[in-house]
């Protein structure tokens, strides 16, 4: 069978449904990161997988259908700074609280 | 209509303002100059008001003339409903606006001698002023609501002069009694003119009237609206069962029981009944009813009237009494026979007034009639105007009250309601024997002194008046006399004539009550009853066998008193003593007043104990229930959801993502 | 074979490893081993991009995630463990309930997709372009400067940012 846009989509469901799976039941938060990364890589999926496909408007001819690939590049660069900054964060309170599980951080509970 | 009528319930307004500022920003609280103010804004508007009367006695004139409204202009609308205001100056309201009017300004010029020295001098003079301004507003007010404007306006002037000397407890009571009292028949009044409202949507008498006249409102709705309509003229006229603040009302001073309490202030319940009569026409039901109100309390006020000791209370129940036979007239549709008592019954009892305030006055505060007698040497014109105004009363001919009173003794008969006419019948005797007792206890025999007052004046106490004044010079409440009369004090058994200023117009209104009546005699062919009815001439042929009737009643009624107080031939104790019973149920008031007490007492103040039970335990428990609630549960719940963790976040905005997207995507997918 | 069935069997087995490689992240106890599963996962994404004939996103994705990103990661996993634990990846106390979000998100998602009628075209290469490097160079440079030059300074901040909170006090 021929490889169509809809399997790109499906395959990029799927991985973004298993980060968010990891987003939410981790307790380490290095973990939850990888998969925030994971997420972004499936979103990164289909909007190239889109810009493959998808027939070229008229009216965008300036980017000439390359669209996704520009935008899965600049959330690439995006990313990466989001990782540092929130590796950082990771490091600060880890030096304050001595943790790195997520459910331990609960001082603003009633 | 000559442009000058708008200044005759205008001027009184200027003689309250000038008094005011006089007192206010003048400092004169006790200068002659706040009664002469009054006197001539009150004579101005009586020349005003016959001018008045001769300019509508000129117009032509036919039963179905609408009634001439001037200068209507729209005070206010709301709704798309406009409420208007605006004057009447038809024969009804100009023969009013005349005793109004006349009798006011009498009042003043007698209160100028009165209420000589009295610390509150000018503020009397400006609630008079006030007074007579509402009830000239009353008078020429078009519809309803200027009406109850006015009607309201009237009894808080009531209300201020009742308890003009409100340092006496007594008086402040017998003030707050005859607010609310009036009240409470004004609630009545007020439900009955918004039913009248919901139904034609107007105010105004005559589109009411023409709406009963072309029966598009009538049946138990009108008969309703009209009883309720009623009951304000019960609570202001006095009528059973919303009598009993009249009698109290006497706490206040004389003139002002004579103005306000006698000829015009009462009579207000009886001209809104006689100028809504068109509107009362479409309703036999509550003709019916003012008809038996009026003559039932005719009847249970003479017999009151029969065993009070006070002078000033006689003439209060009889002013009842009288009020009753007047609104008797009234309901079995004769509108002329009403409204006929009423000018003579103001002029008459008007002057029984006065005189007995002369009396009082004369004898240093004396107004047990049990300790007066003999009299008639100390004061003779005094006792030969009270002499006129008790023949007028009790309706001898050719007295005024006889043509009057005679004319409802008719319609009653014409009616063919045996009890009503022998209400009216035996009234008419008992008023005769209780105005006479009341006469001769006082003029004639000899005096009979005050024993506490004679042992008091042997220690060299002043006399001690029932109707001193509650506040002498300083403010401070005393019970003794007007010290600032000039007398020093009476000795008890002092009597003395009054001045020229009482005693003229006690004489000007003897004549009147002499020669009143005429106008509405067929002497003069009905003229009166011709003028208010519309028409040029009226039938009143006297009906000569009851004319002979209800005269001899009168006469058997003078002849008993006079065989028990003026020549003793029977002993009025021995008499009492047999009917013991009775006489208690008279004395008391037939408990009336009791009752209201246990009413208000006992089951009002049980009922607001309940509603204040209800309202702490139960309202406020519902609002106090509701905060216990949102905190024990809801604040528990929610609290549970706040953990502190991020993952728990997290899941909480994912699940919403879930929601929406499904919601989003679910819609097309569905369709 | 023809190209394509080449290009179906290279689908699908880089599928099959990607979805591997997901669940790896996910589900290894040692947090060390999640870490290599999801530098796994970056190199089978980039093998997907070369499939969609992507090649320079390829070759960034491979430059940046499995170079620089994933080097991050370890650093962040040497500096904050305490020991080498084996249970240093737990799921955490809801885990059933995120279990179910997830299916229920990947039901929705793959309902959309499935559901939808999307165009399809029939181009050898995106958009007919041949030289996709050149092309997305010259956009970067042309329309696409300004998100270029924001990025840059997006990166500046980051950098700045993450020495600053992360530095010993």
């Amino acid at each position: 069978m021929t490889i169509t846009l809809t399997h790109f989509l499906v395959l990029s469901g799927i991985i973004f449904s298993i980060g968010l799976f990891g987003v939410l039941a981790k307790r380490n938060v290095v973990s939850i990161l990888m998969s925030i990364e994971m997420m972004f890589n499936a979103v990164n999926i289909t909007l190239v997988a889109f810009s493959r496909y998808l027939p070229v408007p008229a009216s965008n001819s300036a980017a000439r259908g390359l669209n996704g690939q520009v935008f899965a590049l600049f959330i690439i660069a995006v990313a990466a700074a989001e990782a540092a900054v929130a590796l950082a964060i990771i490091l600060a309170v880890y030096r304050g609280r001595r943790t790195v599980s997520v459910e331990d951080v609960n001082l603003m509970k009633w | 209509m000559p442009s000058y009528v708008w200044l005759i319930p205008l001027l009184p307004l200027a003689g309250l303002i000038v008094n005011f500022l006089l007192m206010v920003f003048g400092g004169m609280r006790q200068s002659r100059v706040s009664g002469y103010v009054a006197i001539l804004a009150m004579g101005a508007a009586f020349v005003l008001s016959v001018l008045a009367l001769f300019w509508a006695m000129g117009q032509p004139r036919s039963t179905d003339m609408p009634i001439p409204v001037v200068g209507s202009f729209n005070w206010y609308t709301a709704g798309g409903v406009a409420f208007p205001l605006g004057a009447i100056f038809d024969p009804l309201a100009v023969v009013m606006l005349v005793v109004v009017t006349f009798v006011s300004t009498l009042v003043q010029i007698y209160s100028q001698g009165y209420m000589d020295g009295d610390p509150g001098y000018a503020r009397y003079y400006a609630f008079m002023c006030l007074f007579t301004m509402s009830m000239l507003g009353l008078v020429i007010a078009p519809n309803f609501l200027q009406m109850y404007i006015f009607w309201e306006l009237v009894g808080v002037s009531s209300y201020l002069l009742i308890g003009f000397w409100w340092g006496r407890p007594s008086a402040a009571a017998a003030a707050k009694k005859a607010f609310i009292t009036t009240r409470v028949g004004d609630l009545g009044f007020l439900i009955g003119i918004l039913i009248l409202f919901t139904q034609t949507h107007t105010f105004d008498f005559a589109k009411i009237a023409d709406a009963v006249k072309t029966g598009s409102l009538g049946g138990t709705t009108l008969a309703i609206a009209m009883i309720l309509v009623f009951a304000g003229a019960v609570g202001k006229s006095a009528q059973f069962p919303l009598h009993a603040w009249l009698p109290d009302a006497m706490e206040g001073p004389t003139p002002v029981s004579a103005l306000i309490h006698a000829a015009t202030m009462v009579a207000a319940g009886v001209y809104m009944v006689a100028r809504t009569m068109p509107i009362f026409q479409g309703s036999p039901e509550a003709m019916l009813v003012v008809a038996w109100i009026g003559g039932f309390t005719a009847l249970f006020a003479a017999t009151q009237g029969l065993v009070m000791s006070d002078i000033k209370r006689v003439l209060a129940y009889s002013t009842i009494s009288q009020l009753g036979y007047m609104m008797l007239g009234l309901g079995l549709g004769s509108l002329t026979a009403g409204t006929f008592h009423l000018v003579t019954h103001a002029f008459f009892k008007a002057l029984l007034f006065l005189a007995a305030g002369a009396v009082i006055h004369g004898t240093g505060g004396e107004q047990n009639m049990f300790y007066m007698g003999g009299l008639f040497k100390k004061m003779p014109v005094t006792a030969l105007t009270f002499l006129a105004g008790s023949l007028a009363l009790a309706a001898i001919p050719p007295f005024a009250g006889f043509w009057s009173k005679d004319e409802i003794v008719g319609a009653a008969y014409q009616s063919g309601n045996v009890v009503l006419f022998l209400f009216a019948i035996i009234t008419a005797g008992l008023t005769a024997f209780y105005i006479f007792r009341a006469w001769f206890m006082t003029f004639l025999g000899e005096r009979r002194l005050n024993p506490e007052l004679v042992a008091a004046a042997a220690h060299g106490g002043y006399s001690n008046g029932h109707d001193g004044h509650g506040l002498d010079a300083h403010g401070h409440l005393t019970d003794g006399h007007d010290t600032g009369h000039g007398h020093s004090g009476h000795a008890p058994g002092d009597a003395h004539e009054s001045p020229l200023v009482m005693t003229g117009p006690l004489i000007v209104l003897a004549i009147l009550a002499v020669v009143a009546g005429f106008i509405g005699s067929p002497l003069f062919h009905g003229a009166f009853q011709g003028f208010v009815a519309g028409s040029q001439e009226a039938d009143v042929a006297i009906d000569v066998p009851l004319a002979a009737l209800s005269t001899g009643i009168g006469l058997l009624g003078i002849l008993i008193a006079w065989a028990f107080y003026g020549a003793h031939w029977l002993s009025a104790e021995a008499f009492t003593a047999k009917l013991r019973p009775i006489y208690l149920l008279f004395l008391n008031r037939y408990y009336v007043d009791d009752i209201y007490g246990w009413l208000v007492g006992t089951v009002l103040l049980g009922l607001s104990h309940g509603f204040a039970w209800f309202d702490r335990a139960i309202v406020d428990g519902i609002v106090n229930g509701v905060a216990w609630l949102s905190y024990a549960i809801f604040g528990r719940v929610l609290t549970w959801a706040e953990t502190g963790r991020m993952p728990n976040y997290a899941l909480g905005f994912f699940v919403g993502v879930i929601i929406i997207a499904g919601i989003v995507v679910g819609i097309p997918v569905g369709h | 074979m023809t190209t394509d069935s080449w290009l179906t069997l290279a689908f699908y087995v880089l599928a099959f490893l990607l979805v591997v490689g997901a669940l790896g992240v996910v589900l290894l106890p040692r947090i060390v081993h999640a870490a290599l599963a999801l530098v796994f996962f970056f190199f089978i994404t980039s093998g997907v991009y070369v499939l969609l004939q992507a090649e320079f996103i390829a070759a960034t994705q491979v430059i940046i995630y499995v170079g620089a990103i994933t080097v991050l990661f370890l650093f962040a996993i040497m500096l904050t463990n305490r020991s080498y634990a084996p249970d240093s990846n737990p799921g955490n106390s809801q885990w059933m309930a995120a279990a179910l979000v997830a299916l229920v998100t990947a039901g929705i998602l793959l309902a959309t997709f499935l559901e939808s009628a999307l165009p399809v075209s029939n181009l050898a290469t995106p958009g007919g372009v041949t030289d996709v490097t050149r092309t997305l160079g010259e956009l970067l440079m042309g329309p696409f400067l300004l998100p270029f030059e924001a990025a840059g300074l997006l990166l500046l901040a980051a950098m700045i940012g993450a020495i600053v909170i992360a530095r010993e006090t």
